[in-house]
């Protein structure tokens, strides 16, 4: 297995909350290498710190320790503003409630990312086209999330955060609330953004089907990283 | 700006009821507001009407009004002879000796009183004051117990109409005439000839002098001549400013009492404003966090929030210009304070006053909006996220 | 767990909103009852007028005076029991802004005519005994920090000159609606000063005040009084004082009518306020709603959860925007007291105060209580998760 240059560099990371008068560890000591191309999935129990080691990584958190180096840049030294220009350029986000905009149809949640760009509209209207039939929504880009199924809206949530060709796209729970039919669905098309695209995924998850998606499998345990890998069959 | 303002304004419409009655408080806000200052200008295009630049109003000394005013015949006569009062067309002195008393009439359809003025004229009255239109029936003849009547007065009074008669001071007098003055003071009153008048009422003073510069810089010149005079105890001002001051109170009064209704409303509307707001941004705990993690900033989501209650703000105030305009049906007709005497006049709606409203209602949504602007500014992007 | 405690604990939920709204009532509730305090200011003489006393005057209108030999016949007609008169003076102390209303007076029959203004004894002879006396009124008096013994000058309007007086008594009002803001002072001296300046305006009476023997007489008595001055040269108008001063009241009817809406106004722009914070509210619990419904309460106790939501915030309101009611009175009154002399808050206000908050209370709650409670139980759940 050639190892592949690694992308997301994670060294001595930790994490605490604070709940009134109480510190309360969430990560702890986390070493992680993720290379380019992968597709990981993190899973445990509930509680175990999954999520906020996926929020750390996305950028939507901030670390109490230790540094995260995602294509050469150290986002724990990132300002606000620059981490948020930061992650409209190389995040992808699929939540597990999809989290689209109720007031803007398929074509405008896809647009989105893509106005705090510089790309002219006519740029931006191929992105989004290219997007759409990457999901197989192109007809009904002009339907607003409530004329969606459940199925659908995750898969316009899909083309938005492919849209801006991201360097990560981070997944969480993203087939939590779907039937068994959308859901096999979603991760068929994750696994191809995957192959095909050569998108890195970093997915959380606790379903072992969407599990079994992934190649690497890593479990958290009380807000450790488990220090055997998983790979998947 | 980043996130378009659609946005913004499909959320107010996505919430129609609570739009609706957040904008409805805000258009009663920009109602009053917009009358008030319809109702002000009103006035204050009354009072420009009334007069012109270039006459003169002799009283006496700290009379205050011309129905305070009392000038013997031989004051009278002084101030005729003054050098710098203009020749008229048929080489006369354009100057006018004029009574003005108040009578009691009882309005039509009622019998509320009002007190109106009674302007004794001369044949010069109506050349220095050309603002005075006969528009029916003609002027009465000196020498008789003839009447004219301003528009306002013959529509709103008994027996002040065209055709009609008054009876006073144990005599008829009949309205031969209607005239039209604009919108200036005049068209409230009714004028009859002087001599007939001041020998009717058994008054042998005249209460005021009119008359024209021939040139209008002089005034400060025939003013001071006039003033310091210790035969005459009087004080001339000029016809534009001498109603100005008439109606000072008036306009004070409707100032200081409209705008502290305004000042309060407001008060009541942005109020309104922010709790809508705040249960908006409430209601959109997840989407304010989607957009942060999808790459916004913070002041894009701060802008966002207050150009939606901006635009809160202006619907409500457009929609309460648009029912204001209608007032400019309605004339407004009460006794001014100063004079003890009827005056008419109605809302009027200029450009300044569109433009403040508008202004003002758009305020009036930033102060609503601000606060909870902020709150979605400040949000944490995990928990937005999270309580969705 | 009593059910103010659940009422108390639901309006605590969102503290912003629950204070917002209270403090929009308050507003609001503080500016209605401004604003029917300014419309009873302006009846406030008409309150404090008599209908037992007659106003006699010019019947072209009060520009006119009336001759001084009237007096003799006004005081022979059956049903008048004392005579007093006086003219309007109208003069200006230091400079307009500082109005009040000053009259020349005949100071006997005049204090007797209206005994709800107090003097002492002593006061009332140094008055009739000083040529130049004058009378004032307590609020007037406190607002230019007169004392007794002051000298006072007033610039005619009417009467021209500048024209000294002594004050010689300060009066306090008997009711609450007694004007305290008037200055009047000896007929005599005005008289004698006009037969020395201008004789032809001397013995000229402004108004005639006739007390009457029966106020049950009072129109049969103003017509006769009206009918002996028929076809004489100056004819009279008689009424009562009180037809006098609504007289002047209605010339300015339409800035009440105006006051009187937009009081209406500020009632339906807070109920569309408070209407607003109850939808929002109760949209926000529905699931709650229902839980309650599965656990065996009934519409009426939701009906009633709801409604006591809204009136315990709207009372809230209420109570604190009485309370601002007084201060802020006092202060408005102050300023406006060249305009409206009298200005106090009366107990309808406060009533109708209650009344404007219960109607918004209930008018609030209907719409969502109507929702709440006819939605059915699996679709309200359904909202909670």
């Amino acid at each position: 297995m050639e190892s592949k240059k690694p992308l997301v560099i994670l060294r001595d990371v930790c994490k605490t909350y604070q709940r009134g008068s109480q510190t309360i560890p969430v990560l702890q000591d986390i070493n992680l290498e993720i290379p380019e191309g992968e597709f990981l999935a993190l899973m445990g129990p509930s509680g175990s710190g999954k999520s906020t080691l996926l929020n750390l990584i996305a950028g939507i958190d901030k670390t109490d320790c230790g540094t995260i180096t995602i294509g050469g840049v150290d986002i724990t030294t990132l300002s606000e503003t620059e981490l948020a220009h930061w992650r409209g350029l190389h995040v992808g986000f699929i939540f597990q409630f999809y989290n689209l905009i109720p007031v803007l149809t398929a074509y405008e949640n896809i647009e989105l990312p893509l106005l705090l760009s510089a790309l002219s509209k006519k740029e931006r209207r191929q992105h989004v086209e290219m997007a759409l039939q990457m999901v197989s929504l192109t007809d009904r880009s002009d339907h607003f999330p409530s004329q969606l199924s459940g199925g659908q809206q995750q898969r316009v949530a899909i083309a938005r955060a492919v849209v801006t060709d991201p360097t990560i796209l981070v997944a969480d729970e993203p087939t939590g609330d779907l039937d068994r039919a959308s859901a096999a669905e979603i991760l068929d098309l994750m696994e191809r953004l995957n192959t095909q695209l050569g998108k890195t995924v970093i997915m959380v998850t606790h379903d072992p089907r969407a599990a079994e998606k992934a190649r690497v499998i890593r479990n958290l345990d009380k807000g450790y990283l488990n220090v055997h890998h998983q790979a998947a069959l | 700006m980043k996130i378009p303002v659609s946005y913004s304004f499909r959320n107010l419409w996505t919430r129609r009821l609570t739009t609706v009655f957040t904008a409805s408080g805000m258009a009663l806000v920009v109602f009053v507001f917009a009358s008030i200052l319809m109702l002000s200008e009103g006035l204050k295009k009354t009072l420009v009407e009334t007069g012109s630049y270039d006459n003169v109003v002799v009283i006496r000394k700290s009379a205050g009004s011309e129905v305070q005013s009392g000038i013997e015949r031989f004051p009278a006569s002084l101030v005729e002879t003054q050098p710098e009062i203009a020749m008229g067309p048929d080489g006369q002195r354009l100057v006018a000796k004029e009574l003005v008393v108040l009578i009691n009439l009882q309005k039509r359809g009622g019998s509320k009183p009002g007190q109106v003025v009674i302007r004794g004229i001369t044949g010069n009255s109506l050349i220095l004051r050309p603002q005075v239109r006969l528009i029916k029936g003609r002027l009465p003849r000196p020498g008789s117990s003839e009447l004219m009547a301003g528009m306002s007065i013959a529509k709103r009074f008994q027996g002040a109409g065209f055709g009609e008669t008054l009876r006073f001071s144990m005599r008829d007098w009949k309205i031969v005439g209607v005239f039209d003055a604009g919108n200036s003071g005049f068209t409230s009153e009714i004028w009859g000839d002087v001599d007939q008048l001041m020998q009717s009422f058994r008054r042998p003073v005249y209460s005021s002098i009119l008359f024209q510069l021939r040139t209008s810089s002089e005034f400060a010149k025939v003013k001071a001549r006039i003033e310091n005079d210790p035969r005459l105890t009087l004080e001339a001002k000029r016809e534009t400013k001498y109603y100005a001051d008439q109606s000072e109170m008036m306009a004070k009064f409707l100032r200081i009492l409209g705008m502290s209704l305004t000042v309060i409303f407001s008060f009541g509307a942005v109020i309104g404003a922010m709790i809508t707001m705040y249960a908006s941004v409430s209601n959109r705990t997840a989407e304010i966090g989607t957009l942060r993690a999808l790459g916004f900033q913070r002041r894009n989501i701060l802008y966002s929030f207050i150009i939606e209650a901006m635009l809160l703000g202006v619907t409500g105030g457009c929609t309460g210009l648009f029912f204001a305009s209608f007032l400019q049906l309605f004339t407004i007709s009460t006794l001014n304070f100063q004079t003890f005497s009827e005056l008419a006049f109605s809302f009027t709606l200029t450009f300044e006053i569109v433009y403040k409203s508008i202004l003002f209602s758009l305020i009036m949504g930033l102060v609503g909006g601000v606060l909870p602007a902020v709150r979605a500014a400040r949000m944490n992007i995990v928990e937005a996220l999270r309580e969705g | 767990m009593s059910i103010i405690k659940l009422l108390y604990r639901n309006t605590l939920r969102h503290k912003l909103r629950t204070f917002l709204t209270i403090l929009g009532l308050t507003i609001a509730i503080l500016a209605f009852g401004l604003l029917r305090t300014v419309v009873s200011a302006w009846y406030a003489g008409v309150e404090a007028s008599s209908a037992s006393r007659l106003i006699t005057r010019n019947a072209i209108s009060l520009v006119f005076t009336l001759p001084a030999s009237y007096k003799e016949k006004i005081r022979q007609i059956e049903g008048v029991e004392t005579v007093s008169w006086g003219n309007w003076f109208g003069g200006i102390y230091i400079d307009e802004k500082n109005f009040f209303a000053n009259f020349a007076v005949d100071p006997k029959t005049y204090l007797k005519l209206y005994p709800e203004f107090i003097l002492t004894p002593e006061e009332k002879l140094a008055f009739f005994r000083d040529r130049k006396g004058a009378v004032a009124g307590r609020k007037v008096a406190e607002r230019f920090h007169w004392k007794i013994g002051d000298i006072i000058t007033l610039r005619g309007t009417i009467f021209p000159g500048n024209w000294d007086f002594v004050l010689r008594g300060i009066y306090r009002g008997r009711y609450p609606a007694t004007d305290e803001t008037q200055f009047f002072f000896n007929w005599e001296y005005l008289n004698e000063s006009m037969k020395k300046i201008s004789p032809r305006r001397a013995d000229q009476i402004g108004f005639y005040i006739e007390g009457l023997k029966d106020p049950d007489r009072a129109a049969e008595v103003a017509a006769a009084i009206d009918a002996s001055f028929k076809n004489s040269i100056m004819e009279t108008l008689t009424e009562t004082e009180k037809a006098f001063q609504l007289g002047f009241v209605s010339m300015t009817e339409a800035i009440v009518i105006a006051i009187r809406l937009v009081s209406f106004v500020v009632i339906i722009i807070i109920m569309a306020v408070v209407a607003n914070t109850m939808a929002m509210s109760a949209r926000e619990r529905t699931g709650e709603y229902a839980v309650f419904k599965t656990l065996g309460f009934g519409k009426w106790h939701i009906a009633g959860l709801i409604f006591g939501e809204s009136f315990f915030i709207t009372m809230t309101g209420c109570a604190l925007g009485i309370l601002t009611t007084f201060p802020a009175a006092k202060a408005f009154g102050d300023a406006m007291s060249a305009f409206l002399p009298i200005f106090h808050v009366s107990r309808q206000t406060i009533y109708l105060d209650v009344v404007a908050a219960v109607i918004v209370a209930v008018v609030a709650a209907i719409i969502p209580t109507y929702r709440s409670v006819n939605i059915r139980i699996a679709e309200g759940l359904r909202k909670i998760t």
